[in-house]
Parts: C-alpha cells; sequence; structure tokens
C-alpha cells in the first residue's frame, strides 16, 4: 500500500474535533463534490447541533423539530430512554427532516469524521431524494411543512384550553389509531399546500363566528325528511364511498363530531400524508443517502481533505451501517434497508459503467450507458422501493446476496417450502415476491368504507379483504373498531371477505359515548 | 448554508409529554412504586428508579394482520438449499420462518424510570404532616451571610481598606512611583544647592518626579476590592425521627419487617417536608442501645421487654443532641405490645414527657400475619390508649398484614383541615 503525502493544509480538520467553522469547510466541501461532481440538486441546507437527550427528543415525536403533545411520545421517549441509558441501542447518528431548508441534526458526540459523513448522508443525499423523488413531489409541501406544525401545535393547545384536555386527548387516540389508514393512496386532482391548509382552517373559523346567531338555536325542528328512497348506489355515491381513507371519511361525514375535532382529524392526516412517502421508499431512501455519502467520503479522501485514519473511521461506521446479516445470524432481523438500497445502487453502477453479457439482457435501457450518476439520478427521481426492485434487483446482485424464497403455507404440515433460489428458474420469482414486500398497498391490510345505513341505523360498515387466508389480529382490531365507533357516533361493522367474497369473520364496536 | 447551535435550547422538551403520560397510568404507576418499595433500604427509596408498567391502557392499537395464513418470506444467505426443499418448522413454532425476527424490544416490562421527585409525588400524593402551623414554619428557610473573599464591585460600606490599599502599594512599587521622601530629600538638595549647572539638573529630576507621581494615582480605582458575601440557606427547622423498636424474642421477622415498611414510609414522608432529616434508631430489649439502620433491622438480639428504656434513651438522646426549639420531632414506635407489667408507670411518665416535645408520636402494634388487626388488649396498647385520651399528639394503629401499612400509613397522614387535632 502506497500512502500518499498529502499537504497538510488541504486536510479539512485533524483528529476528531471540531467546532463551527469546521463544519462549515466540512459542508462547503461536500457542497462542492455534491453539487459539482455528483449533479445533485437539493433544498438549502440548515444544519443543528444538538444533545443526545434533544435526539431522544426528536426520536420520540416521529423526528419531528415541533410537534403537539401527547402522551404517546413521552411513552416513547422513556422506552427510547431506557434502552440507550442500559447501553443497549445506540443513538442514530442524524435524523433529517423533509423541508425547506432540509433542517439536519447532529449529535454535539459525534466526531468530525462522523459529522463529515452525517452532513454527506443527510444534508446531501437524503435532502437530493426529497426535493427530486416523485412521491415527495406529489404529497408532501417541503415549504410548509414546519409551519403547518406550528400551527397544528397552537391548534392543538387552543383545543385543549377551550375543550379540555381530556376531550382533545380521546379524539387524539382514536385518531392516531387509525393514522395507517388515513392516507390517500392515489393522486387526486389537488396538490398539498399546507399554508393554503391553515388558512382555509382560519377562514372557515371565521366564516361560523360571522354566521352564527345564537336565534337558531330556538327555531322549532320539524321532523326529520325520510331518505328511503335515495337509492342504494346513489348514496354511496353521494358518501364517496367505497373509501380507503378512513380519516378523511371521518372527518368529511361523521355526524355527531365537533367542528374542533374534524380539525384534529385533518392535522393527524396530514402527518400521516406527509410520512407517507417516506414508508414506500425505505430502502431507496437510505440506498441513496448511503450510496451519496460513500461517494463524497471517497472523492475528500482522493482530494486529500480527509486523512487516512480518519477514512479508516469512516470505513468502520460505513461497514457498521451497511452490513446485512443472513437469515440464520443471530443479529438478522430482516432486511437492512441501508444495505439493501446501497447494494443495489452500486450494482446500478457496476451496469451502467461495465456491464456484462447477462446484464446487457436484463437491462438494455441502461446497461453500459456509461452515465452512471445520469442514471440513478433519474431513478431517484422516479421510482418507489416496490417499482425500483421490481426493475432493479439483478440476477448478479441475488447472487451475491444469496436470496432465496420460503412458501409457508399452515396446510403443509411437513414443513416451509423453498419455492425459488438463486438460480436461473429464481430470478424473477424471487425479485417479484421482494418488491411486493416492499408494496404497502400489498403489506397493509386493505381495509374500506363501504356502506352506511343513514336512513336506518346508520351503521358503518367496513371491509376487510383477506389475502393469503390472513386475517386481521383479533385485539388490536377491536380496539381500533372502538375509537373508530367513538368518533362515528353509531355502530360499526367490520367484514373481513375471504377470497370467495364470502364474509369469513365480523367484528362490531357500539360508541361508548359521544365523544366530547 | 445555515448552522445552528440548539444545544442550549430549552430542555426537556418531551417532560410535558412524560407528565402526561404519567397522568395517565397514575393508577399503573402507584400501584408499581408501592411494590418497587418493597425491597429497598429507607435511603434507596429516596433515589427513585425504575419501576416497570403493565402495557394495558397505554397499547396503541392499529389494523394489523395476525398470525397465520401463506406466507411468503425472502431472506438472505442460503448456502445449501434447492428449489423444492422442504425444510420442517421449528417444534411449537407456528410461522415457518426458520427463525423469527429478533424484536429485542419487545414492550411486555415497559420499565420506566421516575426521577425523585416524580417517584415521592406519586408516593405521598395525598398525605399531608400533622402540625400544619409548625410545618410552614419548617419549610421556610434563613440565610446567612458568609464571607466568599473579595471582588472588584460591591457598595462602598464593603471596601475592604486593608485588600486595597496593598494593592496599590503593589502597583506603586511595581510602577516606580518616587516615595514622598525622595521628593523632599530633592527639594532639600536643591535647596541645599550652590552650582547652578547642578541644581537645573535636579531641578529637572524633581519634575520628572512630581510628574510621574502624578500620572501614578496614590490609589487607583483599579486597586480598590470590597469584601465579597454569599448567603448560605440555612434550615430554620431540621427534623430528626427516631425509630423505636422492640426487638426482644417475642418479635419474629414478620414483625420487624412491618416496622420496616412504617419507618420507611414515615421517612420518605419526612424527608419530602424537610431538607435534612436525622434518623435515630434505638432499639431495646430490657435495655435501651442507639444503632445503626443495619443492625436495627437485622442484627440479633434477645432478652426481656423494657419499653420505658428506650422511652428513656430517647428522652436523653433529646437532651443531649435536639433541642426542640431548633428540631422537630417525630417518634416512631414498633412493638408487639408486650411490655413487663413492672415497667408500664415508667413508660406512661415517660411518655408524658416525651410527647410535648414532639410533632408527633405513632406506635405500631405489629401482629403475626394472621392476627386481627382491630383489636388489641396488650399492656402497651392500654397504656397508650389510656394517654390518648390527653390533648397530645400521639396516635396507634395495629397491623398484622403487608397489605394493611400502607392504608395504616394513608390513614395517619391523610390530609385534614388546618384546625384539626391529630387525635385519630
Amino acid at each position: 500500500m502506497t500512502m500518499t503525502v498529502r499537504p497538510r493544509e488541504r486536510l479539512l480538520f485533524e483528529g476528531a474535533d471540531w467546532d463551527f467553522a469546521t463544519l462549515q469547510r466540512i459542508h462547503d466541501a461536500c457542497e462542492e463534490i455534491a453539487l459539482g461532481g455528483l449533479g445533485l440538486d437539493v433544498y438549502p441546507n440548515q444544519i443543528e447541533v444538538i444533545t443526545s437527550e434533544q435526539m431522544l427528543d426528536a426520536y420520540s415525536s416521529t423526528g419531528m423539530p415541533l410537534f403537539y403533545r401527547h402522551w404517546s411520545f413521552g411513552k416513547h421517549f422513556a422506552h427510547h430512554e431506557t434502552f440507550y441509558r442500559r447501553g443497549m441501542r445506540d443513538l442514530a447518528y442524524e435524523i433529517v427532516i423533509n423541508s425547506s431548508p432540509c433542517i439536519s441534526y447532529l449529535m454535539e458526540e459525534n466526531t468530525a469524521t462522523m459529522q463529515t459523513l452525517v452532513i454527506a448522508h443527510a444534508a446531501f443525499g437524503h435532502n437530493h431524494f426529497f426535493k427530486n423523488n416523485y412521491l415527495f413531489k406529489l404529497w408532501t409541501d417541503a415549504e410548509g411543512i414546519l409551519d403547518y406544525l406550528d400551527f397544528a401545535k397552537g391548534y392543538i393547545t387552543r383545543c385543549e384550553e377551550r375543550y379540555g384536555e381530556t376531550a382533545v386527548e380521546r379524539t387524539l387516540d382514536a385518531a392516531h389509531a387509525l393514522m395507517s389508514h388515513g392516507v390517500h393512496r392515489y393522486a387526486g386532482k389537488t396538490t398539498i399546500d399546507l399554508r393554503q391548509e391553515e388558512k382555509r382552517e382560519q377562514e372557515r373559523r371565521a366564516h361560523e363566528e360571522q354566521m352564527f346567531n345564537d336565534l337558531w338555536r330556538t327555531v322549532p325542528v320539524g321532523k326529520a325528511k325520510k331518505a328511503g328512497d335515495i337509492g342504494l348506489e346513489k348514496r354511496r355515491a353521494a358518501l364517496g364511498l367505497p373509501q380507503d381513507n378512513i380519516l378523511y371519511f371521518l372527518e368529511k361525514s361523521a355526524p355527531r363530531l365537533q367542528p374542533w375535532q374534524r380539525e384534529i382529524l385533518r392535522i393527524v392526516r396530514h402527518v400521516a400524508q406527509y410520512f407517507h412517502p417516506q414508508r414506500q421508499t425505505k430502502v431507496m431512501n437510505e440506498g441513496t443517502a448511503t450510496f451519496v455519502h460513500y461517494q463524497i467520503m471517497n472523492r475528500l479522501h482522493e482530494r486529500g481533505q480527509i486523512s487516512d485514519g480518519n477514512f479508516l473511521e469512516f470505513l468502520k461506521s460505513h461497514a457498521n451501517v451497511v452490513f446485512q446479516p443472513n437469515y440464520d445470524d443471530r443479529r438478522f432481523s430482516g432486511f437492512n434497508p441501508y444495505a439493501l438500497g446501497f447494494a443495489m445502487m452500486q450494482d446500478i453502477e457496476r451496469i451502467v459503467t461495465k456491464p456484462t453479457e447477462e446484464d446487457r439482457a436484463w437491462f438494455p435501457d441502461i446497461a453500459g450507458r456509461g452515465d452512471a450518476m445520469g442514471v440513478l439520478r433519474d431513478i431517484w427521481a422516479n421510482y418507489r422501493d416496490e417499482s425500483f426492485i421490481s426493475q432493479f434487483l439483478s440476477p448478479n446482485l441475488i447472487r451475491r446476496l444469496r436470496l432465496f424464497h420460503l412458501y409457508d403455507d399452515p396446510e403443509q404440515t411437513e414443513g416451509v417450502l423453498v419455492s425459488a433460489i438463486h438460480n436461473e428458474r429464481g430470478y424473477l420469482r424471487i425479485r417479484r415476491q421482494l418488491s411486493r414486500e416492499y408494496d404497502i398497498g400489498w403489506t397493509d391490510p386493505a381495509i374500506d368504507i363501504v356502506d352506511v345505513d343513514l336512513a336506518g341505523d346508520r351503521r358503518l360498515l367496513l371491509q376487510h379483504i383477506v389475502m393469503n387466508g390472513c386475517y386481521l389480529q383479533e385485539g388490536d382490531t377491536k380496539l381500533v373498531l372502538q375509537h373508530l365507533a367513538d368518533l362515528w357516533g353509531y355502530d360499526v361493522l367490520l367484514q373481513e371477505i375471504d377470497g370467495s367474497s364470502t364474509v369469513a369473520k365480523e367484528h362490531t364496536a357500539s360508541p361508548r359515548k359521544i365523544v366530547q | 448554508m445555515h448552522i445552528v447551535d440548539r444545544r442550549l435550547n430549552p430542555r426537556g422538551k418531551s417532560l410535558e409529554n412524560r407528565q402526561r403520560f404519567l397522568r395517565r397510568m397514575k393508577g399503573a404507576v402507584q400501584q408499581a412504586v408501592k411494590r418497587s418499595l418493597q425491597n429497598r433500604n429507607i435511603r434507596d427509596v429516596l433515589d427513585g428508579g425504575e419501576i416497570s408498567l403493565p402495557i394495558d391502557g397505554m397499547a396503541e392499537p392499529s389494523f394489523r394482520r395476525g398470525e397465520g395464513g401463506i406466507a411468503d418470506h425472502i431472506l438472505p444467505g442460503n448456502r445449501a438449499f434447492v428449489e423444492g426443499d422442504i425444510i420442517p418448522r421449528p417444534p411449537g413454532g407456528k410461522g415457518g420462518k426458520p427463525k423469527d425476527a429478533g424484536e429485542g424490544d419487545g414492550e411486555d416490562g415497559f420499565r420506566f424510570v421516575l426521577t425523585r421527585e416524580e417517584f415521592l409525588d406519586v408516593f405521598l400524593d395525598d398525605l399531608e404532616l400533622p402540625d400544619l402551623a409548625k410545618r410552614r414554619l419548617a419549610e421556610t428557610e434563613e440565610e446567612t451571610p458568609f464571607r466568599a473573599g473579595y471582588s472588584v464591585s460591591g457598595s462602598p460600606s464593603n471596601i475592604a481598606v486593608g485588600r486595597t490599599t496593598k494593592l496599590a502599594m503593589m502597583r506603586r512599587v511595581a510602577l516606580g512611583r518616587p516615595r514622598r521622601e525622595e521628593i523632599e530629600a530633592l527639594k532639600r538638595q536643591i535647596e541645599e544647592c550652590e552650582d547652578e549647572v547642578n541644581r537645573l539638573a535636579l531641578e529637572a529630576k524633581l519634575k520628572s518626579l512630581t510628574e510621574k507621581s502624578r500620572r501614578i494615582p496614590y490609589i487607583d480605582p483599579l486597586d480598590v476590592r470590597y469584601r465579597r458575601f454569599e448567603n448560605e440557606p440555612k434550615p430554620v427547622a431540621k427534623a430528626v425521627m427516631f425509630c423505636l423498636m422492640d426487638v426482644s424474642g417475642s418479635m419474629s421477622e414478620h414483625m420487624k419487617d412491618l416496622a420496616k415498611r412504617f419507618y420507611l414510609l414515615l421517612y420518605l414522608f419526612l424527608s419530602k417536608r424537610y431538607k435534612k432529616v436525622e434518623i435515630v434508631f434505638i432499639r431495646h430489649t430490657d435495655r435501651a442501645e442507639e444503632v445503626d439502620e443495619e443492625t436495627f433491622f437485622y442484627g440479633p438480639a434477645t432478652g426481656g421487654t423494657l419499653v420505658s428504656s428506650a422511652l428513656a434513651a430517647m428522652r436523653a438522646i433529646i437532651a443531649a443532641r435536639f433541642d426542640p426549639a431548633e428540631w422537630n420531632i417525630y417518634g416512631a414506635q414498633a412493638s408487639d405490645g408486650d411490655n413487663a407489667h413492672s415497667d408500664g408507670n415508667l413508660t406512661g411518665q415517660l411518655l408524658r414527657e416525651i410527647l410535648p416535645l414532639c410533632q408527633y408520636f405513632a406506635y405500631i402494634e405489629v401482629g403475626e400475619e394472621g392476627g386481627d388487626s382491630s383489636v388489641s388488649r396488650s399492656p402497651l396498647w392500654m397504656l397508650y390508649d389510656g394517654i390518648r385520651s390527653e390533648p397530645l399528639p400521639l396516635s396507634m394503629r395495629k397491623v398484622c398484614r403487608r397489605s394493611e401499612i400502607f392504608p395504616v400509613f394513608h390513614d395517619l397522614f391523610q390530609k385534614r383541615d388546618a384546625q384539626s387535632k391529630v387525635t385519630p
């Protein structure tokens, strides 16, 4: 190994210590490579130095710098803290927020090398991904999110003052339980604009206050009109049924909710929607960031801006991050998104620059194109985990990771079938199956609101389409349905529909009392 | 790019959420705190610490798929399998996965670390010290100033003259300010001098010296020092807790355990109200001795029973070390109720002497596990019962089971109106 002697003054830092001037130098050096060398396109960066306690704080409120108050965040804080204190788990080196400016948190305990890694990873890798990936462009509003969260926090505090902490807490509990079913999965005609959202709420309230006339309270109520003759189809169409966004439906149509409760559902729904793209792009997002930091760190080292010793420190952390234990390893707990993502990005780079015959056959569009960064930037912008894996997981990588497919049918008493391995017959099946595991549409239970009998007992009817004979978990479902019934104000019935469209199982819940 | 240092931001952003969580879990936390008290030393309890909470009541449910059904898994690291192999399921396991995903952080025994304050708050939720009037006094603190070196600023009345002149002298010497005698001597020389040239030189020298002395003042504002004082908080009232226990042969381990629990509660309770609580352990058989905590609870001892010996020891210790004007005195006595018949009069007499010195005196009569806590006809009980009718700060209870300790304590110290006397 030849050690190149480099002029010392080119080093960004020496040893492990850093100060704010160092951070600035690091950032500028990374920026030069990221924008000039890699052609990335990022939001302006804001780097915040925080303590480990603040990192725990950020952890427990889903990484957001400001969030409304709720007991569950206290619970998560306590939970993380216990693990951290006992040394059972390290804190993340960084948290990065999809906002403009893009905020990256750096822990003060990190060494200078780690700060460089984090800046390259978060402030450039994630930042570029947030700004360019189509899902984030479609579903999140980076400019508006911080203001919106500020509004949400203030709004919920005002609600607590006006309606009492208990009432607000109950509404939030219920909304959180339904959060996973509070997102629009398919793009509609509207784009997300959280600033408008906030303004609209203010206008709504101003309008209500303006229109309020106490006299209306004294107007005698006539007999309710009969709605019996409205046709079933018409009724469902009027309510926008079937609807898979349960929170949205409740916000619009639950008859007994107060206006402020609807607004809270709306807030929780917006937060869920904001995080929805992150759930669908874990592998890609981390893969991008890891690939970017690997590129930047290598180039910094080549240019002599990082010493050999510090570069070795980086390589050690990097190796830990992208470590993928095998299935029979004690440390195995599923795929590591960093490892899988990084491996795929590197594999794509290889296909673009040094393709084999097999690659040319499998990836005629990109094999041998030569411009690895251009191809990767295009992929980062236009795919999510599911489509990314189904298009770009190569036979080469399947062999390298020695992937295999287990088919587990409870009917089959002898055991679990190895239905595909890393060979010619298996590549496609493994790729299809793995991509499916990253499709939330496949992994999350599909539950729709299908009908409500407004003329009769107002019972809400939901259906769960059972796939592969996998029913909902009994205990949790009961609790969630209870929350749902409380918000709806009337009975709720959830049917689990088997493949042969017969009702295999039913869950019901009645409202405890009006959530008030 | 923008760098922000957030480290100095207000800490404990999650504090409010943490409080909400505790409030929501109040019942469970109280239970857990009580449980955790059982195996601790008196002083350890004050450190707060870890408690486990049951997870029901804080579950955050969501729609999830349950077990069962057909499942597919893609796994890395195949070495030996070929397509079509059947891998037997591990016995007992329902899922077909060769190894379950190692989710290390199951939440079933949810651990929560309470701070000392939170711990005591939960524990002493609705208890109140008897004798409120004196307690208020006890909570105020007096501050006495003490000398803490010198400072460069302060009020004129605090000028430290000695230090100031010393510093001025040092500066004058260092800067070479001419001394007065030197100038006088020079003046004399000039007067006496006859040689014109020499005189001019001397006058020039005098001029430079006077200028120098004007430039370098005798006392410069830089020299001035002030005496600095700092205030030391000094509790007006301190508290001492006397733990009296009968360790004669008739006291079983169970009874001692009951007594320990009671002392522990009382100590906790007192230390919540007073900055400093002394504990005096007095154990007695037919003679009394002051011992440390370890010996008190676990040291073996046998002998007859003379309660008066313990009371006499307490009286002597009060006289020697704890002036009632300065100390709030609390007594807690645990006994199985046995006392030598001949000792009755002396005991009663001593108790009547001690009680007026005390804020509060609690007598706990401990019985065997299966005993009846409602009645007691022991000699000591009968004796104390007689004294109880007098307006003295004495209260008494009989306890047989561990589970009764907390309610009894609770009962003795529950919040009362400020006026009501402590005669439960």
